[in-house]
């Protein structure tokens, strides 16, 4: 039994067991997800998320000794958000032919997501903390972070309520689009990649190429926007 | 392969070097894709190294995203005292988003196209 401890000691200060237990639980999640239809409300992210909480919960790991290890995997989001600058330069000339069609839509988008989540947060008597951190909630999460980060929010809180929207979009945009007849792809997944970045982009490239370029340009385009406007928009808004 | 990721680690070391010596209010990481997006406009292609470590990483992006989400469970009690208001923000707004950018997306987007062709 005491050997069985020592070596839980051992492992517990090297990062290999927490960079384990991460690809595990999202190739498991990944599973799950399959078994269930790949249904967008049991999204591989948040189920994976789920388990590994679970896991840490029941093993009485902190998140800081497991954030220890995991951060060799966070690392790599930075350069992620970088290569994001490869599928946005392959649809240039979308962006050309669509320019003000897309400008308008993107800012539009931007502000609606960001000031109806401050007016609905602050009606309802959240903490100043829930505002910041959801300001930037439709915004691709490597983005999002160092959006909450900047303004005062909880970065970690930022990404996992991004996971959550992202999930809500892949419901709700379907049933909105019906709603609204809007059949055009492009149009769809622009709107998909707007509210629900990567989720919503990998949902949309089951739709049709066009619609998940048309959502991957989207995504990207509100992260880069949204990184200049939303800090600016919180200064003014004096939150 | 290792090139085209090393291209991508010095755009995002830039990046980071341009927002801390000019205190600019976004992330490192995200100067990094500008720079790079105008580098490949400049260079008039993807070279295939940077084409394969980027669709490399980016074809990861789910698992990269555990790690930070994981950290939700340090923010239970915040959570559990704005559980509601969070819920809601995030279904009505993400409704709300995706209504307004669709709805004017669809009324300027035949437009665009028409001109395009007249002109």
């Amino acid at each position: 039994m005491n050997d069985i401890v020592n070596i839980w000691v051992y492992l517990s200060a090297s990062p290999i067991l927490s960079i384990v237990i991460t690809i595990t639980g999202f190739l498991i999640a990944t599973r799950i997800n399959r078994l269930a239809g790949g249904s967008a409300f049991l999204h591989p992210v948040i189920v994976a998320i789920a388990l590994i909480v679970a896991f840490l919960t029941l093993v009485e790991t902190s998140y800081e000794q497991y954030f220890e290890g995991a951060q060799f995997i966070h690392f790599l989001l930075g350069p992620a958000t970088v290569a994001l600058a490869v599928p946005l330069f392959d649809h240039l000339d979308r962006v050309r032919l669509m320019f003000w069609p897309i400008i308008i839509a993107c800012f539009s988008g931007i502000l609606t997501a960001a000031l109806s989540t401050i007016g609905i947060v602050l009606l309802m008597g959240g903490s100043r903390e829930t505002v910041l951190s959801l300001t930037p909630k439709s915004v691709t999460s490597p983005i999002a972070m160092g959006i909450a980060e900047k303004i005062g929010g909880f970065p970690s809180l930022t990404a996992g309520l991004v996971l959550v929207t992202g999930a809500i979009g892949c419901v709700i945009g379907p049933v909105l689009f019906r709603l609204l007849r809007i059949r055009d792809h492009s149009v769809q997944g622009f709107t998909m990649g707007l509210a629900a970045h990567g989720f919503g982009t990998a949902q949309c490239f089951t739709i049709s190429s066009v619609a998940g370029a048309f959502a991957g340009l989207a995504m990207g385009m509100t992260g880069m926007v949204s990184a200049f406007v939303l800090p600016v928009l919180v200064k003014v808004l004096g939150i | 392969m290792l090139y085209g990721f090393l291209v991508l680690l010095i755009c995002q070391l830039v990046g980071e070097l341009i927002v801390r010596y000019l205190d600019l209010p976004f992330p490192g990481p995200v100067v990094g894709m500008a720079i790079l997006l105008i580098a490949l406009m400049i260079n008039g292609g993807v070279p295939d190294s940077i084409r394969q470590a980027s669709e490399g990483l980016l074809s990861y992006l789910a698992l990269l995203f555990v790690p930070a989400g994981v950290g939700l469970m340090v923010h239970f009690q915040l959570i559990a005292a704005d559980g509601l208001t969070i819920l809601t923000a995030l279904v009505l707004s993400t409704a709300l988003t995706l209504l307004v950018t669709g709805f004017i997306l669809n009324r300027m987007a035949p437009d665009a196209i028409e001109k395009d062709q007249k002109g």
